[in-house]
């Protein structure tokens, strides 16, 4: 099933791989660019994506209902209460989902970005240290090396001081702190992982809408199959 | 002879020039849906990287939404014939 989606997307990675082991990123920031916007928007890579998000978002609800069978549709209203057992584990239902699709969307970016690769880490730290799950508000949540970060960036600034005013250092760290694992990264680093993640997340937005959309069609009983393509709303017999 | 060694020290330690960071900015400038239609020399660096970090705050607000009504779709959903739609469309 996933096989003919995952071919295409494979050889547009193979080829992007290469021309980055060949050149140096600084030094050709242009191709890997349009090489990623390109591939964030095909519909190869949000179908993808969807796929992976799916199997994700099985896996969330196999966790919140372990004794339920997920064929029965009478245990569908009992299930949106989580089990107390697994609290530790899957924090409430929303914030389940959002973690299972960003983990699907790093998983999806191959682990050749930062922020990509910031995320899977920050899960696995999760898994291992409970104690972690109130601390962790977000992905890019508060840190305590907030101060290191502060010094490293004015180094790496350090040549830029005369045009980068206070203002724009500000800016650069907040920008720092929403992209997940890109605190201490220098400004081009910074803004190419930018540039990644916003387009990133613009399909992520786009592949949730459509599962959404998707979902509340079938199960408000109307049939799917002949609005799935569409992008008509749906019209009850 | 401090800006020499400065200059050296630009070029040793890091390639990193104006013109990548400006190139950058201004591709960075191109995602964003408000600033798109404006030209660079209008737009400041500045406004460039708060219009990003507003942007991001939006896109996460709203992956946060769409999480919520996920959620509340799969505990309510029937499963057998949501799994059979979502297959086809993603055969499709």
């Amino acid at each position: 099933m996933e096989s003919p989606l995952i071919l295409n997307p494979e050889t547009n990675s193979d080829r992007s791989i290469e021309s980055r082991r060949k050149k140096k990123k600084l030094s050709n920031p242009r191709r890997s660019q349009n090489q990623n916007q390109m591939r964030w928007n095909s519909p190869a890579e949000q179908q993808n994506y969807s796929s992976k998000l799916i199997e994700a978002l099985r896996q969330v609800r196999r966790n919140r209902n372990p004794s339920a069978s997920l064929e029965a549709p009478t245990a569908a209203p009992s299930s949106s209460s989580n089990s107390p057992s697994r609290a530790e584990s899957v924090p409430r239902g929303g914030r389940a989902v959002r973690e299972a699709a960003d983990r699907a969307l790093a998983i999806a970016a191959k682990g050749r970005t930062r922020w990509s690769r910031a995320i899977l880490k920050s899960r696995l730290k999760l898994k291992f240290k409970k104690r972690r799950i109130q601390r962790v508000a977000a992905v890019a949540g508060d840190n305590p090396s907030k101060r290191r970060a502060v010094s490293v960036i004015g180094l790496n600034l350090k040549e830029k001081k005369r045009s980068t005013g206070a203002q724009v250092q500000r800016k650069i760290r907040v920008l720092g702190r929403l992209v997940p694992g890109c605190r201490k990264l220098s400004l081009p680093n910074l803004l190419e992982e930018t540039t990644d993640y916003v387009a990133a997340l613009k399909m992520q937005i786009r592949a949730m809408t459509a599962l959404t959309n998707l979902l509340s069609v079938s199960s408000a009983g109307a049939s799917p199959i002949d609005r799935v393509g569409s992008t008509q709303p749906p019209t009850q017999s | 002879m401090s800006s020499r060694r400065s200059r050296s020290r630009q070029s040793g330690v890091s390639r990193i020039t104006d013109d990548q960071i400006n190139d950058l900015v201004s591709k960075l400038q191109q995602l964003l849906p408000e600033l798109r239609e404006r030209h660079s020399d209008k737009v400041s660096a500045a406004k460039v990287l708060q219009e990003t970090c507003n942007y991001i705050r939006n896109l996460h607000r709203e992956v946060d939404d769409l999480s919520e009504r996920l959620s509340e779709l799969l505990a309510t959903t029937d499963t057998s014939s949501a799994q059979a739609a979502i297959i086809r469309s993603l055969l499709m």
